[in-house]
């Protein structure tokens, strides 16, 4: 295989003193789903903050298809066709579903700063037909404020979308939904990568989740990769099982 | 320049950096416990210099008059903190940041009233300080002791922080609520009482400077707003929150002002600079120093982005205006067209004011309401538009051309100060907009060669066409109706929802690839050059300004129009115009004490109807239209 599409090595960050994320290395190809879990704190969101650009790593690098991007700004590793969703869903309050997704999709087409049009006319036939993919069509005129919290995760796949991505970041995206909701996400997710060969790399804290639709896992504890592998060498690893199934499986 | 005139301005600087230091100090340590900025903190100060000026007068000019007045002045003013904690403040600790710091404003307007009725308009001369009315000698030169002694209280005050917040089980629940909110509840602190002792620390140390400054200076009305200028400039570079910041900052300002005065008036290239004016310039470029390199202040935390934003009213759905709005306005306009052939003259006049105003507040809340920047000191653009035009017009220009230069100066000011205030948010930016607009006021104030100094301008009347009243006010209906529809327009562009979008989430927008500091930065520079606009509109419809165009009372007016409007109604900035202008003109012709109504104003609109005139007027017409 060629270089894979985002590779992450030696990554490091510290909040005074404490390294939330320490000499993580991992990589992941087109089209593959990766999970990224461990407890509560272990560095997932911190990952992501550093592979989108939110945080400048202290040490280490990020490349995105042969590009350094480490310490890159959010918006420009944005426009390099990196999409994500956050662990609290980050949509625009004030406007509605739809008015959502035109604006991901104006600010994809670099028109975010135009002023000779109405936002609310703008490229509504595309954004509906996103609305659609992810099944929130019938919410489109409703204000994103007042989504259930599994919708709000739903409208920001959508933005994620927009962007045509080469590379997913999902934090938590299906938190807040019912078992049967959450299976029906994450397969589409799922689809959407293998469809269009867009890379996932996802954290989740449900376990049939994980195990049910990544192609590998990627364990991380107290800002160290502890194990690697395809699912169901994960699921019997002693050290996972210790750290983080314990609880679970026993 | 000898090196003991050196001396005696160093020393003077760090006498004047220790008052900034007491007031500024009270200043971070009540934002850091409550979150809220107090606006009113220099009237605080002022009322120490009040009380100070009482005791003296009663009890004499002794010890016992003076230093008992310094420590009642202490004691009266942080008892008044800690009323007006507990009446107000405590209401309003959820309320978005800028409502919060127009309730404080609204203080100030009510201290400011109480002040003139108790102690009348004059200056009020104050004593030498007992014990300490003479000089030393030091390095040959002749230094007022009292000096000295007021170097000594900033680090003294400084280490009696320090103590307290280290020392004492007081100072650990001050810290534990600054450092972490969530800990005051966990640690069984009794959250209320706290905040209201933290706010009479806070106004005790605001009414000890206030009264220590007596011997400098005589205790006068405009002491409250000429300090919080300062005192938001030195919390800003030494970082909210932080006391020592604010020390090493006050310093840094104070040392950085009395090199302004040595360095005295320099020739510099067939120009003569006078440094000695420039002390407020000085303060803004070490601002901006400070803040270009360190974006939250010498020793401030960067603030965690939060995923979405916090306001409730920013979270509301906010619908375009559909065509009945359009309808509306149309008619509107209409009306108003016909308003000339009533004949009253003064009526003409108040419509020409509502509809300059209307520009000035629509310009604010495209700001503030659709990009969630709240700026203190707008005033700066409707001045620097009213100067630009009054001096174009001054030095020949033909009324076209003056007016042109209005929103021209008014965008140049824009793009440089939005540059440094798109780096902040929330506080940060609203203190530092009202520091900007300070120092555009100064530079007014003091150029006297230039912007005719206190006088201002005279003898700006429009071109022969325009005079007659009547033909204005057609012409600004024009031209205000147009640049009331492009605001309104604006709001619906692209660039309008990607504004609202970095307000909603700047998270979010970032990661969509939008510039949420690019888009800001435009904000401020459309919102400048509309204000602008409005300046000349309104410098040609007086005939005259003066610094009072750009004063911060004139940035509060548009921040009352826009909340009293609404937020993020379409019709808020011509409601509120009207509103406002009706209301101040009623006022000011029923009572001397306008000003306190107008805050008593303030404070009802903040706690009764959070979203405006416009806010409630849209509520009902979607419950009629359901
Ligand atoms: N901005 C920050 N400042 C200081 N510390 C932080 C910051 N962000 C994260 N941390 C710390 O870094 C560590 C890792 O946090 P992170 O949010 O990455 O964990 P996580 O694996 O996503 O946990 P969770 O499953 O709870 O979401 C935690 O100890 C957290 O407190
Ligand atoms: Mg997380």
């Amino acid at each position: 295989m060629t270089e894979p599409l985002l590779a992450v090595t030696g990554l490091r960050k510290a909040f005074g003193g404490v390294a939330a994320v320490d000499d993580v290395s991992f990589s992941v190809a087109a089209g593959e789903i990766v999970a990224l879990i461990g407890p509560n704190g272990a560095g997932k969101s911190t990952c992501f903050n550093l592979i989108n650009g939110q945080l400048a790593p202290d040490a280490g690098s990020v490349r995105l298809g042969g590009t350094a991007i480490g310490g890159a700004a959010p918006r420009a590793i944005a426009r390099l066709g990196v999409g994500r969703t956050f662990q609290v869903a980050a949509t625009f309050a004030s406007m509605t579903v739809r008015e959502n997704v035109q604006l991901a999709l104006l600010a994809h087409a670099g028109a975010q700063h135009q002023i000779g049009r109405r936002a609310t006319t703008a490229l509504a036939a595309e954004a509906d037909a996103l609305l659609e993919q992810v099944r929130m069509a019938r919410f489109a005129d409703q204000g994103c404020a007042t989504l259930a919290y599994g919708d709000a995760k739903r409208v920001e796949l959508a933005l994620a979308l927009a962007n045509a991505p080469r590379l997913l970041l999902m934090d938590e995206p299906t938190a807040g939904m019912s078992p049967n909701s959450r299976n029906r996400m994450m397969q589409l997710a799922a689809d959407l990568a293998r469809q269009t060969r867009v890379a996932v790399l996802f954290t989740e804290h449900d376990m049939d989740v994980v195990f049910g639709h990544a192609d590998r896992v990627i364990v991380l504890d107290r800002g160290r990769i502890i194990a690697e592998g395809p699912p169901a060498a994960i699921r019997n690893e002693p050290r996972v099982r210790a750290v983080y199934l314990g609880d679970d499986e026993a | 320049m000898t090196l003991a005139s050196l001396l005696a301005q160093l020393l003077n600087g760090l006498a004047g950096a220790s008052s900034l230091f007491l007031v500024a100090a009270g200043l971070t340590l009540i934002f850091g416990v409550s979150r809220v900025v107090n606006f009113a903190h220099g009237s605080l100060y002022m009322l120490g210099a009040y009380v100070a000026w009482t005791s003296v007068a009663w009890f004499g000019r002794g010890p016992v008059g003076f230093w008992g007045g310094v420590l009642l002045a202490t004691l009266v003013v942080a008892a008044i903190g800690a009323l007006v904690e507990s009446l107000l403040l405590r209401r309003i600790y959820a309320a978005p940041e800028l409502l919060q710091l127009a309730a404080t404003f609204g203080v100030v307007l009510i201290v400011r009233d109480l002040t003139l009725a108790t102690w009348g308009a004059e200056d009020l001369l104050g004593p030498r300080a007992a014990g300490f009315a003479g000089v030393v000698d030091l390095f040959g030169r002749a230094t007022p002791t009292y000096e000295l002694l007021l170097i000594v209280v900033g680090p003294l005050v400084l280490a009696g922080l320090w103590w307290l917040l280290v020392r004492t089980r007081f100072g650990v629940q001050i810290r534990a609520a600054t450092e972490n909110r969530a800990l005051v509840g966990a640690l069984g602190i009794n959250e209320a009482r706290l905040f209201t002792q933290v706010f009479a620390l806070g106004a005790g140390l605001a009414g000890l400077a206030g009264a220590l400054q007596l011997p400098r200076e005589p205790a006068n009305l405009g002491m409250d707003l000429a300090i919080i200028a300062e005192a938001f400039v030195v919390t800003v570079v030494g970082g909210l929150g932080s006391i020592t910041g604010a020390f090493l900052a006050a310093l840094l300002i104070g040392l950085v002002k009395a090199l302004c005065v040595v360095v005295g008036t320099v020739e510099f290239g067939g120009f003569a600079i006078a440094f000695p004016k420039l002390t407020l310039v000085a303060e803004f470029v070490v601002m901006a120093i400070v803040l270009a390199v360190r974006p939250y202040g010498l020793l401030g935390q960067p603030a965690v982005i939060p995923a979405t934003t916090p306001v409730a009213e920013f979270r509301a759905l906010i619908r375009p205006p559909g065509r009945r709005s359009l309808a509306a306005a149309l008619a509107l306009a209409a009306v108003a067209a016909l308003l000339p052939f009533t004949g009253d003259e003064y009526r003409l006049i108040l419509a020409t004011d509502i509809l300059v105003l209307a520009v000035f507040a629509a310009s604010l809340q495209f700001l503030m309401g659709g990009g969630g920047m709240a700026s203190f000191g707008h005033a700066a653009y409707f001045g620097l538009g009213a100067y630009g035009a009054a001096l174009a017009f001054k030095h020949g220009a033909p009324m076209a051309f003056a007016l042109a230069a209005a929103p021209a100066a008014a965008l140049v000011g824009a793009v440089i100060f939005g540059w440094f205030c798109v780096r902040l948010s929330g506080v940060y930016l609203a203190m530092l907009t009202l520091a900007f607009a300070q120092i555009v006021w100064s530079i007014a104030f003091q150029w006297d060669a230039v912007t005719g100094g206190s006088n201002g301008l005279v003898g700006i009347w429009p071109a022969p066409l325009l005079a007659d009243k009547r033909d204005y006010f057609w012409f600004v209906l024009t031209l205000a109706g147009a640049a009331l529809a492009a605001i309104a327009w604006l709001a619906q562009t692209p660039l309008g929802y990607a504004l609202r979008g970095s307000r909603d989430s700047a998270l979010r927008a970032e990661a969509l690839g939008i510039d949420v500091r690019r888009t800001q930065w435009m904000a401020f520079a459309i919102a400048g050059t509309f204000a602008g606009l409005a300046g000349g509109l309104h410098v040609f419809s007086k005939g005259s300004l003066s610094p009072e165009t750009l004063a911060i009372p004139r940035s509060v007016d548009a921040l009352v129009m826009v909340l009293l409007g609404g937020l993020n109604a379409i019709a808020g900035p011509l409601l509120g115009a009207a509103a406002f202008t009706l209301l101040q003109d009623g006022l000011a012709r029923a009572t001397d004490y306008w000003r306190a109504v107008l805050g008593a104003a303030i404070l009802l609109i903040v706690l009764l109807a959070p979203m405006g005139i416009g806010g409630a007027l849209q509520r009902l017409f979607a419950r009629g239209a359901r």
